[in-house]
């Protein structure tokens, strides 16, 4: 939480002083009231008093009043200011740090708690920022106000005020301890009963499938069970909180009486009239002292979890990206589109063994190289170290000659146009979804569009749509089918008109016919562009330049189509489960 | 006596004004409803929901009652103690009377404190077990929407009903129900006595309080709106941050992080604007009532003073008056606060309501017809369907499938593949025409009948939070481990499930890492398991490699052997050797044959095939 505050700016540090101080007038204020009040009563209750003695002291009192309601507001004005303002740089720095996370990051967080560090958690900051501002800063003014008042006042009461005082705080911590835990434990519930929720939903088709229903329901049952047991038990707890503290309060305010009543009784007239006053004074006192307690009741219980959403934010802010970029812009080394990989290993962190090992090879400005292999064999780590969404673990990767961690990340994304394996739209229009992103030149004209749309094989669905390229896409591209997203997607790398295209399986969704005239207009349309190709499908592979044969990590074969039916035992292998007799003879 | 507006606050604070739960917000007053209507509908059904508890409900309605009664007549005897106590000043105390009156008074609170726990306790216990009634009949209602339901929308949204919805209703109901309760009881009650004793000083104190009324009414419509557009402007920075998030790789190769910092900052930057005087305007109920309970009190004093100089009333009835008007603008106080509250609880149970409110499959208990032992024909007659009422996907589909053939339907995405199958399996309800499995109807037998004789494997792998051996048994009786690793080492997912570090006790959850392709072995095995006459493979093998799927291929067949079954795929070599071949376009049968006659055919789907080669 501390971590958290030093986000404020000086400016807003400034405000919160200022916050207490006029939480200290507005406490003072409120002590006037019950002054006045007593000075109404007082006088109407007198014979032969006048009217206007009580207009005037209703006066004060309203105008002390209305000052007190001028300080809430102003406080109110403040804290709600100050803690939208932190929520609002908070999640800034959180968004724009997280803007430098590499894959590496996002895998540790996933993406899940990321969004949610973003959002929710900054929320419960800012909420409790709110209630801290408006309530924690008051506390110990109360506390120390009403303490000082009591002792002022007299020592006699000071005993039975501290009695009933303990009596509630011992009341109150032990349910706050009792229920901290509780509170704990409900988070994990809730995510629990939204687990259970979620993998149903998401499942639905298997479960009806599967006729599983009861099973789910029961399963969800189990989850609803615990969640309400705790929710019952912290509610029932908690509801021990404001009679103990009201019955506190009364409790001593007849400590209060009585220990007045035997003062006054063995006491002198005048000395009598004094304790007497004494005594209502001592009342306003205690109101101070209780009023504390409450706003801590009020406070506390929000702690936790506002310490967790706190630790989780900060997390994400004192994180070092794994990947850092280097200065050099755009260079003429005197090739353009050359890929080299020096000996390159890589292990995921946390993993075993590694994903890749000592692989190099190079493609040569405007080659097309395919890398085929089965399910886990680095095919899709290898692109991922050109996109430097992780770092080899060992070796280099070259571009034009230039290790890529020199480049600094515009330069080398200005270099590659990547297509992933699962399409990622955003919400906008076809056309904003095409010329996505920015490269050297900066933005992208109608005519880049086009010519990338007719490439990527999307000239004829887009076509068919009403609006064309500004069709709307919504979040997800929901309303695309996966061929049609995929080739929208192969339209984007094309219309940065990169040095070097990159494919992750990117052809699946395509049914045959489609993929095959795409990759003849990659060949004819972008033949000086260099091409990397991950891909299940052999035919896809089989009119590269050189296919690389990936097996657990490591190069096991590299050369043409027939070389490698040939001399290489695990391409044979997926060339006969794809290729008929004939085509595997030819 | 002073000290009376102090001490009247702290015992009707205690009649219910709860602490707010950890994971409450300050404020809830998003999504309020609009509609009176609605508002009635919501409270009606809200209150059914209350019935099977009434009697709880009612021992703590008369421990509130109790509780106010105990809390009207305390001011009473405290004054008779000040007073009391004054005299001691001039003469001697009655130290007897003192100790009798402080006894008295220490019963009141202590039984008060004790009706007010009572009251919370059991108010707890209701408001849990309304929560947990809320959240069953949702899960139970989740199995008996149509699944049409769930392709109109967002998972996220439903799952929000469940949890954050019920929440907010357990959570609001249980603060203010109690506290509405017994500040309704102390504003009528002292109001009663305020218009019993003087219409005239009751009338002013009214009128001096409705200020305060009113305008927290109208900061309450106020706060509504910001609130509002605060939770729009919410949705809105979320909606963005999980765009780029998720599609981050993207984000980050395109250089688009500059454009999305920008449309961040502005999203951001409006809900700043709408936040700060959402929480500020939300912060000023409790001060303006308190105000105004000040204006109500120095509004009698001055009225009342002015009365008692033209002798047209006695001290005796300020007085009295003074605690009347504190009780009633404290209970308007306390019944202002609740509106807040209240309100989200009415938006949440509109959306809770709405959900449970949606049209159920039909009832099909009747049904007494059962496929039994089937051979596995299947016929398709005159079949019409469409998603959407009026855009049909499926025109006039028929077919003929005699047990234990092997048919394949091919086609571009979006051509209906799936569609068919998931006909078969009564996903969905027919526009018209007619689905038979030998020669039955499946309309006209249950739901659970149909699915019950068909082995599928879907396109989305999908796995639950549970062990390996969890997800591949799953719903299916009387397996037995042996029977599970035989499966398993069938298709070659044996290994892998023994590399795992607890093998097949595995937990598969969100941590766990398994690729696609493993993912979808488990779903296959689970399939192979279940063991029925029929089977539906629709993609099932793309994501597996080519050589593994070789393995699950030699699996398959032998499975398939004799067995009605229904494969959709990609890779066109996995299904050459089917009986019958179905190409698909739009919805149409383009063409159908065996592959041998479709080649010679030269159409569609020779081109098709050819072009998976070159």
């Amino acid at each position: 939480m501390l971590k958290i505050a030093r986000h404020l700016t000086r400016r807003e540090r400034v405000r919160v002083l200022f916050i207490f101080l006029l939480a200290v007038t507005q406490i003072r204020l409120d002590l006037m009231i019950p002054e006045y009040m007593r000075v109404i009563t007082v006088t109407a209750q007198t014979p032969g008093s006048q009217l206007s003695e009580v207009i005037t002291s209703g006066g004060i009192m309203l105008l002390s009043a209305a000052l007190s309601l001028a300080c809430v507001f102003t406080i109110s004005f403040l804290a709600s200011r100050t803690s939208a303002a932190l929520a609002m740089r908070l999640r800034e720095k959180v968004f724009s740090k997280v803007g430098d996370f590499s894959m590496e990051e996002f895998s540790r967080f996933s993406t899940s708690s990321l969004i949610a560090r973003s959002t929710n958690d900054i929320t419960q900051i800012q909420q409790f920022i709110m209630a801290a501002l408006q309530m924690l800063l008051k506390i110990p003014i109360l506390a120390i106000g009403g303490f000082v008042g009591i002792i002022n006042t007299g020592i006699q009461w000071f005993v039975a005020a501290l009695i009933a005082f303990v009596f509630v705080i011992i009341v109150v911590t032990c349910t706050m301890a009792s229920v901290m835990p509780l509170f704990k434990k409900m988070q994990e519930l809730v995510d629990r009963l939204n687990l259970t929720a979620r993998e149903r939903l998401a499942g639905r088709l298997v479960v009806r499938a599967y006729n599983a229903e009861a099973f789910h329901e029961q399963k969800f049952e189990t989850a609803n069970d615990g969640f309400t047991r705790v929710d019952r038990s912290t509610n029932r707890a908690m509801a021990i909180m404001s009679p103990v503290m009201s019955l506190g309060t009364n409790g001593v305010l007849i400590a209060v009486y009585v220990i007045g009543a035997f003062l006054i009784n063995s006491a002198g007239q005048a000395e009598g009239l004094q304790v007497f006053s004494g005594m209502v004074v001592m009342t306003f006192y205690l109101g101070m002292l209780f009023n504390a307690v409450k706003f801590v009741t009020k406070v506390v219980p929000r702690i936790p979890r506002a310490t967790v959403s706190a630790k989780r934010i900060i997390e994400v802010l004192e994180t070092k990206p794994a990947v850092t970029y280097g200065m050099l812009g755009d260079v003429n080394t005197g090739v353009k589109g050359e890929v080299t990989f020096k000996n390159v290993s890589f292990r995921y962190p946390g993993a075993g063994a590694d994903a890749l090992g000592g692989v190099s090879f190079t493609a040569k400005p405007g080659e097309t190289i395919a890398i085929i292999g089965s399910t886990g064999s680095g095919k899709s780590t290898l692109l991922n170290l050109v996109m430097r969404f992780f770092d080899a673990t060992a070796g280099e990767v070259l571009v034009n000659g230039v290790n890529i961690k020199e480049y600094s990340q515009k330069t080398l994304n200005n270099k590659i146009g990547y297509v992933p394996q699962k399409s990622v739209l955003m919400k906008g229009t076809l056309f904003s979804n095409v010329a996505y992103g920015e490269n050297e030149r900066g933005y992208f004209s109608a005519a880049d569009v086009e010519n990338a749309v007719r490439i990527a094989q999307a000239e004829e669905f887009v076509g068919k749509l009403k609006e064309g390229l500004n069709a709307p896409v919504f979040q997800r591209g929901s309303n695309f089918s996966g061929g049609q997203k995929q080739r929208i997607s192969i339209a984007r790398a094309l219309c940065r008109e990169p040095e070097i295209l990159i494919f992750d399986d990117s052809f699946s969704g395509l049914d045959y016919k489609t993929d095959r005239a795409l990759r003849d207009a990659l060949k004819t349309e972008l033949s000086n562009t260099t091409k990397l190709i991950v891909s299940q499908r052999i035919a896809a592979a089989m009119d590269a330049d050189a296919i690389i044969v990936l097996d657990d990590g490591s190069i096991v074969g590299m050369g043409c189509h027939s070389e490698l039916l040939e001399s290489c035992d695990v391409y044979r292998a997926i060339a006969k489960t794809q290729l008929s007799e004939e085509e595997m003879a030819s | 006596m002073s000290n009376k507006r102090e001490q009247v606050e702290s015992t009707i604070d205690s009649g219910g004004k709860r602490l707010q739960g950890a994971s409450m917000g300050t404020n809830h007053f998003g999504n309020v409803a609009e509609d009176v209507e609605n508002y009635g509908h919501t409270w009606r059904k809200l209150s059914a929901y209350c019935k099977p508890q009434m009697r709880v409900i009612s021992v703590a309605l008369v421990a509130i009652i109790f509780g106010n009664i105990l809390n009207v007549l305390v001011p009473g005897r405290l004054r008779t103690l000040t007073d009391i106590i004054e005299l001691g000043i001039t003469g001697t105390t009655n130290l007897e009377a003192v100790i009798t009156i402080a006894v008295t008074l220490g019963i009141m609170f202590g039984f008060i404190a004790l009706l007010n726990f009572l009251q919370g306790f059991m108010m707890a216990g209701v408001t849990a077990k309304i929560s947990e009634k809320l959240r069953t009949e949702i899960s139970q209602k989740i199995n008996r929407l149509p699944l049409k339901f769930f392709d109109t929308v967002s998972l996220g949204d439903v799952m929000s009903r469940v949890t954050n919805d019920v929440d907010t209703i357990g959570q609001t109901l249980n603060q203010n129900i109690g506290t509405l309760m017994s500040s309704s009881i102390l504003f009528v009650g002292s109001l009663g006595l305020m218009i019993w004793s003087n219409w005239f000083m009751a009338l002013i104190a009214v009128l001096a309080s409705l200020i305060g009324f009113l305008s927290s009414k109208a900061v309450l419509s106020r706060s509504k709106k910001y609130f509002k557009t605060q939770q729009a402007s919410l949705g809105a920075v979320g909606g963005h941050v999980e765009e780029i998030y998720s599609g981050y790789n993207i984000v980050r190769a395109y250089n688009g992080m500059k454009s999305a910092s920008e449309t961040f900052s502005e999203l951001n930057g409006s809900w700043y604007r709408a936040a700060w005087k959402a929480q500020f305007v939300s912060g000023f109920i409790t001060p303006l009532m308190s105000f105004s309970g000040i204006l109500a009190y120095v509004a009698v004093c001055v009225v009342g003073a002015a009365l008692v100089m033209r002798g047209q009333i006695t001290f005796g009835v300020i007085v009295a008056f003074i605690f009347y008007v504190n009780q009633f603008t404290q209970g308007l106080t306390h019944i202002t606060e609740t509106f807040p509250g209240l309100q989200s609880t009415t938006a949440a149970g509109e959306r809770v309501f709405a959900l449970l409110d949606e049209e159920e499959l039909a009832d099909e208990r009747g049904k007494e017809q059962k496929l039994g032992n089937i051979r596995g024909d299947v016929a398709f007659e005159h079949v019409n369907f469409g998603y959407d009422a009026h855009k049909a996907v499926i025109h006039d589909f028929s077919l003929k499938v005699k047990a234990g053939q092997k048919i394949a339907i091919v086609g571009a995405t979006g051509a209906g593949k799936t569609t068919i199958v998931s006909l078969l399996m009564r996903f969905y309800e027919l526009n018209s025409g007619e689905i038979s499995i030998d020669g039955i109807p499946i309309s006209r037998v249950t739901k659970e009948d149909v699915r019950n004789k068909f082995s599928m494997v879907l396109q989305d792998t999908w796995l639950f939070e549970g062990t390996v051996c969890e997800n591949i048994i799953y719903n299916t009786e009387g397996v037995t481990a042996a029977h599970v690793t035989a499966v398993c080492k069938d298709i070659g997912l044996d290994g892998f499930i023994c590399a795992l570090p607890l093998g097949y006790d595995t937990l598969l959850n969100d941590d766990a890492s398994l690729s696609e392709g493993q993912m979808q072995l488990i779903t296959i095995a689970r399939a192979m398991l279940k063991n029925a006459p029929m089977l539906i493979l629709d993609e099932a093998t793309s994501f597996v490699d080519t050589r593994t799927e070789a393995l699950v291929q030699a699996a398959m067949e032998k499975l398939m052997h004799g067995r009605t079954s229904f494969v959709i795929a990609h890779r066109l070599s996995t299904i050459k050797n089917a009986d019958l071949i179905l190409v698909l376009s739009d919805g149409d049968v383009v063409e159908c044959g065996t592959h041998a006659g479709l080649i010679e055919q030269n159409g569609f789907y020779a081109e098709l095939y050819n072009n998976q080669f070159r």
